[in-house]
């Protein structure tokens, strides 16, 4: 059995949903333009996987096998438009700004297969972890990638100027192309390259 | 026992029942607070329209609130014009266009709308001295995937638009969505409704229109979203027309508030600012 601290940490660099499994993409391109949206998107996630996880382990000698997916999606699903009826009672201007993607975190391949591959297997308790820490690898890229879209395509990080913009009267010009999605892409291939520097065994083989 | 048909059938029952309650309670406690989110995100779009806030500018309740002391809401009827002494507080355009014995089957018309209130609630902003500075009308027709929420801004001149948003419509995010964009909305101010004739002559265009003093009745299209952009066309020639507003707007006028057009623009933050 993993321990505890494996389970939290080895998703953030070793085993990460995003820069080494490649799932989850779709959203990472569409709310990562500012970093409140970001941070907010990276939250719900987190609350998510760690929940739907837990539910699922939880039911887990109890779920049928012939019709587990479709049980760990009605969980899923059920746990998604809890979080965003909250988001829209707490939140709202911001989850006006996260439009459908928040319904989308349903088919967000990280939240299904954390519960396929681990939840289906071990304890609650773990299972927690486990969805707590691909929740916060899933937050940490979109986390990194929207402070350098921000940063570059608007001058600010969360929404507090640091590069005082030509059009107000600074002195930095914003990069128009940081604020469109194909920008996400290449941060996102970047952090890729630079972890697999970092962690050769990432590498696939040929 | 696990395995069996009876079990799987069970199991999938007691998953959906589970699951349901959770989802409908989540959505019944938490309704009030959404129905006061959405009531202030529609002050905040009036506000926007008129130029009063900024697109992107976050408001607190109370900002809201004091805001919106310069603005009179008044009950119209849309037939003749006139003002009735309905609460504007209580007045609910949506219920009131889906009651039949508040609303009638709307004329022909290409904004897709098939029943249309008989009242309805417009926000006069009065300067200083009382007068009328601008007028705020509710709009909404189809676009491509629905229902497309919002209001409309005229000068005082009742002639010039100072701004547009929307605060509720399902259109494709980067595409029709781009209704949002504080960028496009800027595009509206200082555009003119009504052609030479008084017709309204108001459109989205298809490409780029020029500034607003060579090409007053044409605003950017949408890229990629050209039902959105017939759509916002369409309601705004409803809305503006005789069918429309047309008549509280002569009501407006032969009231004497109507005044000559102002270019100077008088330091109001316009719409899109940046």
């Amino acid at each position: 059995m993993a321990k505890p601290r494996e389970a939290l940490i080895d998703p953030l660099f070793n085993n990460n949903p995003i820069a080494l499994q490649v799932l989850g993409i779709c959203s990472a391109l569409a709310v990562t333009t500012r970093m409140d949206t970001a941070l907010v998107m990276s939250a719900a996630v987190v609350v998510v996987t760690m929940s739907s996880n837990f539910f699922v382990s939880a039911l887990r000698n109890q779920i049928p096998t012939s019709i587990r997916i479709i049980v760990q999606l009605t969980i899923i699903a059920s746990l998604v438009i809890v979080v965003d009826q909250v988001l829209k009672a707490y939140l709202f201007e911001l989850s006006k700004q996260l439009t459908v993607f928040v319904g989308l975190i349903i088919t967000n391949c990280i939240i299904m297969g954390r519960a396929e591959a681990y939840a289906m297997q071990n304890p609650p308790g773990m299972s927690l972890i486990d969805g707590l820490g691909n929740g916060l690898g899933y937050g940490a890229v979109l986390m990194l990638t929207a402070f350098v879209r921000e940063l570059f395509g608007s001058g600010s990080v969360f929404g507090t100027t640091v590069l005082p913009l030509a059009s107000e009267g600074g002195w930095y010009t914003p990069n128009g192309l940081m604020v469109l999605s194909p920008a996400a892409f290449f941060i996102i291939g970047l952090l890729i390259w630079a972890l697999r520097s970092w962690k050769r065994d990432q590498v696939e083989a040929e | 026992m696990q395995g069996s048909v009876l079990y799987n059938l069970g199991f999938a029952t007691a998953i959906c029942v589970a699951c349901a309650i959770v989802v409908s309670s989540s959505a019944v406690s938490l309704r009030e607070r959404q129905l006061v989110n959405q009531a202030l995100d529609m002050q905040r779009n009036v506000l926007v329209a008129a130029g009063l806030a900024a697109p992107d500018e976050a408001l607190e309740a109370e900002e809201i609130a004091a805001r919106f002391t310069p603005i009179r809401q008044v009950v119209i009827d849309v037939a003749s014009g006139a003002a009735t002494d309905a609460d504007p507080a209580t007045f609910d355009p949506r219920a009131a266009a889906a009651d039949p014995g508040t609303s009638r089957t709307a004329p022909p018309n290409n904004a897709g709308l098939s029943r249309v209130a008989d009242q309805a609630l417009v926000y006069e902003l009065l300067d200083a001295g009382g007068a009328l500075d601008l007028v705020v009308l509710p709009v909404h027709g189809l676009g491509l995937w629905g229902l497309l929420y919002g209001f409309v801004a005229l000068d005082a001149d009742l002639e010039t638009i100072r701004g547009l948003t929307y605060y509720e419509h399902k259109e494709t995010p980067g595409l029709g969505g781009e209704v949002d964009n504080p960028r496009w909305k800027g595009l509206w101010n200082g555009r003119k409704a009504f052609g030479p004739n008084g017709e309204p002559a108001i459109e989205v265009a298809r490409g780029l229109a020029g500034p607003p003093a060579d090409d007053p009745f044409r605003v950017d299209g949408l890229a990629g979203a050209t039902m959105t952009s017939r759509g916002v066309t369409n309601m705004l020639r409803f809305w503006l027309d005789e069918e429309g507003f047309g008549p509280y707007l002569d009501a407006l006028r032969s009231r004497g508030d109507a005044r000559a057009a102002t270019d100077d623009g008088r330091g109001r933050m316009t719409a899109g600012g940046a």
